[in-house]
């Protein structure tokens, strides 16, 4: 594919992302911090979100399947949860976040599990698209030194 | 920074301090803020650090609390600014913003994902000076640098408003403590003051304050200390390092006794520019402290020795001091001098004091009222005589506590005073006496006029209390108070209700001069205990409230609210003193207390004949304090009219008025003295 067609692809994927929901705004401001000093500053933060979440997802996970559920620590990391994904923008996972909360404050331990199924997707989703979005500007940037 | 004011030079010379040389505040700044980020969560840190790369600042980050506190530490002027995050796992955020305010007080900007409103008011309430939701965005970022600014700035202000701004804050809302203004202030009385505005405190105000202060607590040994070596470098001269290396206090850095000193400054200031009444006052003040103007001699004599016995909040006293300090320096032992310190402080609190021209005579009749508790047949005339009464042996008293060595002295002070008073007047003076002292004493003899408008305040507690003569007392609509001898203060203007301000503005009933005084001290140091020169007495009179008082003139000290406090302070002295006598002003938040520990403390100190029973003291308080007119009804309380030992001690009406007017505003409204159960509690320490 030529540079100019994939850029274009790259902007479609980019814009979808958007369009469906799975990124907001924020995700902009990181692309705005991006520059030449920090030619892959996006890329690196999305990483360093996934490792970390992937861990807090386990421990969120032992806390569920604990009895009795210890509500307050599964909205502490929640919380944690929430405030990650939400500075890399990633729309969806934070609103389930929020919907995890306020079961977690009701104290209704089944829904959190549903809820949880629910984030846990979410984040899987997203991070494929994000690994697919950045091998597409990966190889648009090869493409365009060749 | 704007710091152009007298010591603003110290508040831009702390900052400019902070701001190293690196940071070329004029040409890049904000550039080169230095910023230290704390978030637990690595994502987020990343972004926030690339982020305020972006903006030009210089970041360091943290992922834990500890390792950000021991940054701070190790560099207490390396950091501009504090990001932190609320949710962190080795320790609550709040918990260290608390600490870093406290120690290297420092503005604090909190983060968290959670926009609940309780968070919010958490952060506001411990003193956060911003509060970001996440996910954040450099936009946000981008002005962080106000808050530098911004805070350096209001610590200079505070300092200059201190007196006024309590004032206004203290009358229009009670509740308003208008003492801590900016989160992390230096010193808490200034800082305190405009952020319990924020607080919305009212005499419990102490309760809000106490959420949040990770600032300098400037206790009363601390400012005894801070004053010391003011007075030892000599006002002028005295510098912020050099005080500090002075005072010696470990942990107290160079910023919070700068900021201590503007207000000190703005404190003495305010005293000076105070009226006639300073003038007389600082008469008096010179007889002992010729180092300060008259005033501030009187005031440093008193404000220390009330500092010491730990009645006078530090801050009072400083702020007596400065006020006598900035005051007249032509008072020349004019009795007045209290009277006129109560006037110099209600003046600041125009609210309080009735009108400044009328003080002198009000002042006399209104220190009659006030001192009407005491020996209930106060008339004008008495008032008077009790104002000249109190004047002189404000005089006394002036002269008697030695600067700056008064901390145990204050009761005897008081007690001489009272006892001089009394040998000097032999009219039921004891108990006028008390009152006039009170009233004189009120500005800057806090510590021996302390005890004795005390006395009369709780004496005046103890008429409302228990008499009912409070009536007399009440001035317009005012029904109580009895023990409020502001309420003579407040008479004219705010008799109604306030004239027992007593009941309604706590530590009004005791020293209705004292009240005034304290009104305005409190006002002058921003709320912190006008009770000051209640504080003596009460000390003297009644030791085991002392911790109490001070706790309160501490409180009190840093806002506004703490004109209630004082007041409280007051109460709870007197009430000891009085032994409780009914003294139902302890009703007023501990106003009444005072009251009716003044009372006690009348009857204790002063030989009270007359007053037989707090009752009658109180009732004449109360009708000292019922309107300016002193009908002083209560035909108990006979001889010691305390009016006649006031003879126009106007001060002390002012000082009066501004208590009362202090409690009325203190005491939300709280008119209510009906001292039934003086209630310790209530002294929001």
């Amino acid at each position: 594919m030529d540079r100019y067609g994939m850029q274009n692809q790259i902007a479609c994927i980019r814009r979808s992302l958007f369009d469906q929901g799975y990124l907001d705004e924020q995700f902009i401001q990181l692309e705005e911090l991006q520059d030449d000093a920090n030619p892959n500053f996006v890329q690196e933060i999305v990483t360093l979100f996934y490792t970390d979440s992937t861990r807090l997802i386990q421990n969120i996970e032992l806390t569920l399947t604990s009895r009795p559920t210890n509500f307050s620590k599964l909205d502490d990391y929640m919380h944690q949860f929430k405030g990650s994904s939400s500075s890399i923008g990633a729309k969806k996972v934070t609103s389930e976040c929020a919907v995890f909360r306020q079961y977690c404050a009701a104290g209704n331990a089944e829904a959190c599990i549903r809820s949880f199924q629910h984030i846990k997707q979410e984040h899987a989703i997203l991070r494929k698209k994000l690994e697919f979005y950045f091998q597409m500007m990966g190889q648009a940037a090869v493409a365009q030194t060749t | 920074m704007n710091v152009s004011s007298v010591k603003g030079s110290m508040s831009i010379s702390s900052s400019t301090s902070t701001w190293k040389a690196g940071d070329t505040i004029s040409d890049q700044f904000p550039a080169g803020l230095r910023v230290l980020v704390v978030d637990d969560d690595p994502t987020c840190l990343m972004i926030l650090e690339k982020m305020l790369i972006a903006c030009l600042y210089k970041v360091t980050k943290c992922n834990r609390a500890e390792t950000a506190l021991s940054k701070l530490r190790e560099n207490k002027n390396g950091y501009d600014i504090v990001l932190s995050d609320v949710h962190m796992p080795d320790m609550d955020g709040f918990k260290l913003l608390e600490h870093i305010g406290l120690e290297m007080d420092l503005p604090v900007i909190m983060m968290s994902a959670d926009d609940g409103k309780q968070v919010v008011m958490k952060g506001v309430t411990h003193g956060a000076c911003d509060y970001l939701i996440k996910p954040v965005r450099i936009e946000a970022l981008k002005n962080i640098w106000q808050h530098v600014v911004r805070k350096r700035k209001n610590e200079w202000k505070e300092f200059e408003q201190s007196g006024s701004v309590e004032e206004g804050d203290r009358q229009p809302k009670q509740s308003d403590d208008a003492d801590y203004s900016s989160s992390a202030n230096e010193g808490n009385w200034k800082g305190s003051k405009k952020r319990k505005d924020e607080e919305e405190e009212t005499d419990e105000r102490d309760d809000t304050s106490t959420l949040k202060k990770p600032r300098v607590v400037w206790s009363v040994e601390l400012h005894q200390q801070f004053v010391a070596a003011v007075n030892q470098l000599g006002i002028d001269k005295a510098v912020p390092k050099k005080i500090l290396e002075l005072m010696n206090v470990p942990g107290l850095t160079r910023e919070n006794v700068a900021s201590h000193l503007q207000k000190y400054r703005l404190y003495l200031r305010r005293l000076s520019g105070v009226s006639q009444h300073q003038s007389n006052l600082s008469t008096i003040i010179s007889a002992q402290d010729p180092t300060f103007g008259s005033l501030s001699s009187l005031s440093g004599l008193d404000l220390q020795t009330l500092a010491a016995t730990g009645q006078l909040p530090a801050q009072s006293l400083a702020r007596l001091q400065a006020a006598g300090l900035g005051r007249a320096t032509a008072i020349s032992g004019i009795p007045i001098t209290l009277v006129d310190q109560r006037n110099i402080f209600s003046f600041e609190n125009p609210k309080l004091r009735f009108g400044e021209g009328q003080q002198q005579h009000m002042t006399n009749k209104q220190q009659v009222n006030l001192l009407h508790g005491i020996p209930s047949t106060m008339e004008p005339k008495q008032l008077v005589s009790l104002r000249h009464a109190a004047q002189s042996i404000g005089n006394m008293n002036m002269q008697v506590p030695p600067h700056g060595a008064q901390s145990s002295q204050n009761n005897p002070l008081l007690m001489q005073m009272g006892q001089q008073q009394q040998q000097q007047q032999q009219q039921q003076q004891s108990r006028g006496q008390i009152l006039v002292d009170s009233t004189i004493n009120h500005a800057p003899r806090l510590s021996s006029s302390m005890g004795q408008p005390i006395l009369s305040n709780g004496i005046a507690t103890n008429v409302s209390s228990r008499n009912g003569i409070p009536e007399n007392i009440r001035a317009p609509g005012y029904s109580q108070t009895p023990s409020m001898l502001n309420f003579p203060m407040n008479h004219a203007s705010e008799l109604p209700g306030n004239s027992f301000a007593l009941g309604s503005t706590p530590g009004v009933s005791i020293l209705t001069s004292k009240g005034a005084f304290q009104e305005d001290v409190n006002s002058e140091i921003k709320g912190s205990g006008g009770l000051m020169p209640s504080y003596d007495v009460f000390n003297d009179l009644n030791q085991h409230k002392p911790q109490s008082w001070e706790l309160q003139n501490v409180g009190m000290a840093f806002d506004t609210s703490q004109h209630s406090n004082s007041l409280q302070g007051n109460l709870d002295l007197t009430q000891s003193a009085l032994g409780q006598q009914g003294f139902s002003s302890g009703q007023m938040n501990g106003h009444n207390r005072s009251a009716a520990v003044a009372s006690k403390a009348m009857f204790s100190t002063g030989d009270v004949k007359e007053l037989g029973s707090a009752q009658n003291v109180n009732q004449h308080l109360n009708n000292l304090l019922v309107d300016n007119t002193i009908r002083v009804k209560s035909e108990r309380v006979c001889d010691t009219s305390p009016a006649n030992i006031f003879p126009d001690h106007f001060g002390q009406d002012d000082l009066m008025s501004a208590l009362l007017k202090q409690q009325e505003s203190v005491a939300s409204s709280e008119n209510e003295f009906d001292f039934d159960g003086y209630s310790m509690n209530n002294i929001p320490v």
